[in-house]
């Protein structure tokens, strides 16, 4: 369980990284490198070329935009959970990177990685997601904006194009009234959630995303459930109708784990 | 003679703080992975990717020569007879890398070397391997059906071996007014130990022999495993096991890659070693567990057990370890059904399976979590078909201390103890009637919260009556000690049991500083090395404190005896009236200190008595009075909390009573129990290696195969008991393993006991979150079908 041999560049910004990033075949990046190593040492990803982007300190920065704040991608799950990065979500992005893998996973896997690995039960791509966030997103061409919702495409499959970098994201402020919840069912502490629900619920900015990762190929919105929680009638036939088109295969116990986690999200925000 | 674990000293029942922990704190420790030798190369081995096949070819790369190994490289390699020496024991010949077929996915092809493992790994990605696939035989009990493929084309059927266990008067069962028949399910997991297996091997061409660095629980007699495998004579094999980073079991077997490595040592000329990685550990280390159960309880009216009949099923993978396989599981499963319980007749059938799976080994409990499970679940089901406290009907039921010692109907004497306070301890460190309440006053929509018992026994010190018995291939009826003092006064000891975590450097210096009336820092004991140490079989089966904790106590006694004799010359006393104390011999006039009679015997000769031998040096070996085992027991009690909705189950609160007779370190007594628990919460609720139909493992790193961690295990509240053992040194019993043996059952009847109202039935492990949900599932359903 080693790698195969692979070429190492350790650029110091994100422009060199992108230059790096097209010189070569077979390349990957490496931020925290908590995926993306167990692949490797399984050589189940073959890359020739590694770019680590660890070290780059414009993907840690952080800016107040007004209504926004942007969080570059290079922030640790560990920077969120201790505070030291914003959390324009009122707690639910401390919450859940508080709630990812292990501490010592944290200190290093990054919510730009986290995206980018798109696997379909990740915390991030579902909070951010629920969150509404824009992923700002460079390459030789200049730097490009992607909603999450474009971004996130399938299993480990996104958007990105060949040269392409996510800086960051930018994540819209909730209001003090906002509400959120952050529900997440998985086998023990640590592991992948077999169910996550996430709900944003910002009446004062009528918004309302209601996203469940677990179910399908990636992180999805449930925008009819959204709009019956909006509204405030009853959300079960909602969440059967459109768990029906993520996961049209039967599997009793799962189909009534994401309505377990997602009535009980529901429930937090409602106050219920 | 029995020690008097009550003299001068205490240092029998101190909680000493364990010598070995300051450097594995410290971080230098020194485990396989930390020799380094010059010219050192790692292997890397092609490993099955099928399950089950015929290999037409094995295509090495392009100059590869002495870089890539096949069978075909070794043709004087022997082939080891595994397994219990019985006639009917099928044998399934192992050869060290596969010749002709291969029988699991896993199994080790070909074994390639190069500067770094990475580079091995490169090469074997090289090497083109060629298989006819054949029919894959997963299931064990479909295995046993006449229509089923074969692994091994010249035996009649999959078994190993089928056997029938039966004893007791069977025409008491007839009219019992309680028969009820369960199904029982423990499936299979790896062992996990936090160092997985590794060799270093070396020829020394100075000696002549082959060093072997080798992570394992018992050295010599891997070398004589090793020894036959290679055709080296013993003394030219040295086996050298420096720290162990846990075993539980599995590295008490010889393993192929283990005499590969040291095949390809003796052919190339420099160092090699393989360390084998988490992948290779759960995809072909030692697998374990996997039980089947089809039992039928009966008891009368008041329910008082009366017998269990049915079959057993043991998958044990595709090949028999050396040296005795896992045919222990089906007969140690069949035996311990009885529990401790005044059950009064046993049949059960049990059959040890062949299937395309890596081949099965011991894991800390061998067989018993499997019995207990489903002892352990009958004893609730039978008092929820009653609709009694499972509590209650465990009274009725428990062997009690005046019958003691008493002869279960599998023939298990169990010798000491007091069953019954065990259980009541332990039902009032989980007061029952507080989780009654609370269970009634529970509104719906929240958790359920259920409480579960299990009773265990944990047999011990076993020796020679109980492995002949067994027909074990090797036969670990004793231990052996080599007590020497120095011309200082310090004291060196070296035993043959296998420290992998135990903390025997702590304990055995506790029971010579009790014999030999010294501190314990002024001894200390060294193992794990052929070369230095006394013949021993190593550390496994709860053995180590009763073989080697006897053997350096009696040794040490022998050796404080002529101690004594030559202090009393030296104080012109009549031996009579001395003794020794504090590390000097007193008499009424005067003393004098170990040391000045220890640089007399070792180096000042004429100082001694006359005609007395010179130096201070003795190797002792000893077996237990009895060898029949003395059996440790407790009861775990669990209170769990269920979420219906998911499944999910958290435990709330973990008590256990305990007995293992007299403790020499009682903290180390509560590691083993909680450290037993956490292995045996992974069994109940987590670890689980599936295979799909096609005999492919489905749980092969840790993102597939669910390891309870420090968030998962909670602290467990412990009370002991201490009744000594009547046929041991200072009365005491083996722990290692009895912590492992109940979670399991304890946790399915708590789960169990929360959902009382629809009786569900929780009967297979590990009990996942999905599991768990169907099985309240289908006892709704079959509610409403009655209703």
């Amino acid at each position: 369980m080693k790698p195969s041999a692979f070429e190492y560049g350790c650029p110091a910004t994100l422009d060199d990284a992108i230059a790096l990033l097209g010189s070569h075949g077979e390349s990957a990046l490496i931020a925290g490198g908590q995926s993306l190593v167990p692949l490797l040492n399984l050589r189940l990803a073959p890359f020739d070329f590694i770019v680590d982007i660890g070290r780059i300190a414009e993907l840690r920065e952080t800016r107040d935009l007004g209504d926004r704040v942007f969080v570059g991608a290079g922030l640790t799950h560990a920077m969120f959970e201790d505070g030291v990065a914003p959390d324009p979500g009122n707690g639910l992005m401390r919450k859940a990177a508080a709630n990812i893998a292990y501490r010592a996973v944290r200190c290093h896997g990054t919510i730009g990685g986290s995206v980018a690995m798109a696997d379909p039960a990740a915390d991030w791509p579902a909070v951010l997601l629920a969150l509404g966030a824009v992923a700002i997103v460079r390459g030789s061409q200049g730097e490009r904006r992607v909603a999450m919702d474009d971004l996130l495409v399938g299993t480990y499959e996104t958007s990105l194009r060949p040269g392409e970098i996510i800086a960051g994201f930018e994540v819209f402020k909730l209001t003090a009234s906002a509400r959120t919840s952050y529900v997440k069912f998985n086998k023990k502490v640590g592991a992948f959630a077999t169910s996550l629900a996430v709900i944003v619920h910002d009446a004062a900015n009528a918004t309302t995303r209601i996203v469940i990762a677990g179910a399908g190929p990636r992180a999805s919105l449930l925008p009819a459930t959204a709009a019956a929680l909006a509204i405030g009638i009853g959300t079960d036939a909602s969440i059967a109708t459109e768990l029906d088109a993520l996961m049209p295969e039967t599997d009793a116990y799962l189909r009534h784990l994401h309505q377990t986690t997602l009535s009980r999200a529901i429930g937090e925000v409602s106050g219920a | 003679m029995s020690g008097d674990a009550h003299s001068s000293g205490g240092w029998i029942g101190a909680s000493l703080l364990r010598k070995e922990d300051a450097r594995h704190l410290a971080g230098k420790a020194m485990f396989i992975a930390d020799v380094r030798l010059p010219g050192l190369q790692d292997i890397a081995f092609v490993r099955s990717q099928i399950a089950h096949g015929r290999i037409t070819s094995v295509t090495k790369p392009a100059n590869s020569q002495n870089r890539v190994f096949t069978i075909a490289d070794f043709p004087s390699l022997n082939v080891l007879e595994a397994g219990p020496e019985l006639d009917a024991f099928r044998q399934s010949p192992y050869p060290a890398l596969a010749s002709e077929k291969v029988r699991y996915v896993g199994q080790a092809i070909a074994a390639c070397i190069a500067t770094t493992r990475a580079r091995a790994e490169d090469l074997a990605e090289l090497v083109e391997v060629e298989c006819t696939e054949l029919p894959v035989v997963v299931d064990a009990i479909d295995a046993m059906s006449p229509g089923s493929a074969r692994l091994f084309e010249n035996w009649a059927d999959n078994a190993y071996i089928a056997r029938t266990i039966s004893a007791g008067d069977m025409s008491l069962l007839k009219n019992a007014p309680i028969r009820l028949r369960r199904r029982f399910r423990m499936n299979r997991q790896a062992t996990v130990s936090l160092e997985t297996r590794g060799v270093v091997a070396y020829w020394d061409a100075r000696l002549e022999e082959l060093v072997v660095h080798l992570s394992t629980q018992g050295g010599h007699v891997m070398r004589l495993g090793l020894a036959r495998a290679l055709g080296l004579p013993e003394n030219q094999i040295r086996v050298i096991a420096p720290d162990v980073g846990g075993g539980f079991g599995g590295k008490n077997r010889l393993l192929p890659e283990e005499i590969a490595v040291c095949a390809i040592a003796l052919k190339v000329g420099h160092p090699v070693r393989w360390i084998e990685d988490r992948r290779e550990h759960l995809l072909a280390s030692v697998h374990c567990r996997d039980h089947h159960y089809d039992l039928t309880v009966t008891a009368d009216g008041e329910g008082r057990l009366l017998g269990i009949e049915g079959d057993v099923y043991i998958d044990a993978g595709a090949y028999a370890l050396w040296p005795t396989g896992s045919f222990m599981e089906a007969s140690m499963a069949a035996g311990n059904l009885p529990g401790p319980y005044r059950v009064k007749a046993l049949c059960v059938n049990t059959f040890t399976v062949a299937t395309n799976k890596a081949p099965m080994g011991p894991y800390r409990g061998v067989a018993r979590p499997g019995a207990c499970f489903a002892i352990e679940r009958l004893v609730d089901e039978v008092a929820l078909h009653m609709g009694i406290e499972p509590y209650e009907l465990r009274k009725r039921n428990l062997v009690t201390r005046e019958e003691m010692p008493y002869v279960t109907v599998a023939g298990l004497k169990l010798d000491t103890g007091d069953y019954h306070d065990a259980l009541d301890t332990a039902a009032a460190m989980v007061d029952i009637p507080a989780v009654r309440r609370r269970q009634a006053a529970r509104k719906a929509g929240e958790p359920r919260i259920g409480v579960g018992f299990a009773v265990y026994t944990e047999q011990s010190g076993h020796g020679v009556v109980e492995w002949s018995k067994r027909k074990s291939r090797v036969v670990p009826g004793y231990e052996s000690a080599n007590v020497r003092m120095l011309p200082d006064g310090s004291v060196l000891i070296h035993v043959g049991v296998q420290n992998h975590g135990q903390g025997h450097e702590t304990t055995l210096a506790q029971i010579a500083a009790h014999e030999l009336s010294l501190d314990p820092s002024q001894i200390k004991i060294r193992y794990g090395d052929t070369a230095t140490t006394p013949f021993g079989f190593g550390t496994f089966a709860s053995r180590s404190i009763v073989f080697a904790g006897g053997a350096v106590g009696t040794t040490c006694r022998r050796l404080a005896e002529k101690i004594r004799l030559i202090g009393a010359h030296f104080l012109q006393a009549d031996p009579k009236n001395v003794h020794i104390e504090d590390g000097q011999v007193v008499s009424q006039n005067g003393s004098v200190a170990f040391c000045e009679i220890a640089l007399a015997a070792n180096i000042r000769q004429e100082m001694l008595p006359q005609g007395m031998d010179p130096s201070l040096d003795m190797t002792g070996t000893y077996e237990p009075a009895e060898s029949a085992g003395v059996f440790s027991y407790g009861t775990h009690a669990v209170v769990v909390e269920v979420d219906e909705s998911t499944g999910g189950v958290k435990i709330l609160d973990y008590a256990v009573s305990e007995d293992c007779g007299t403790m020499i370190n009682p903290m180390i007594v509560d590691g083993q129990v909680q450290g037993g628990i956490a292995q045996g919460i992974g069994t109940g609720l987590y670890e689980e290696i599936p295979f799909n139909a096609d005999g492919q493992p489905l749980a092969t790193t840790f993102a597939d195969y669910m390891m309870p961690c420090a968030t998962e295990i909670p602290t467990v509240r412990i009370t002991h008991s201490v009744t000594p053992a009547k046929v041991t040194e200072y009365g005491v019993k083996g722990v290692g393993e009895g912590g492992a043996i109940a979670p399991p059952a304890a946790l399915a009847n708590a789960v169990a006991d929360a959902f009382r109202d629809c009786k569900a039935s929780f009967n297979e492990t590990p009990l996942t979150p999905r599991r768990v949900w169907d099985a309240v599932q289908l006892a709704r359903a079959s509610e409403r079908a009655a209703s």
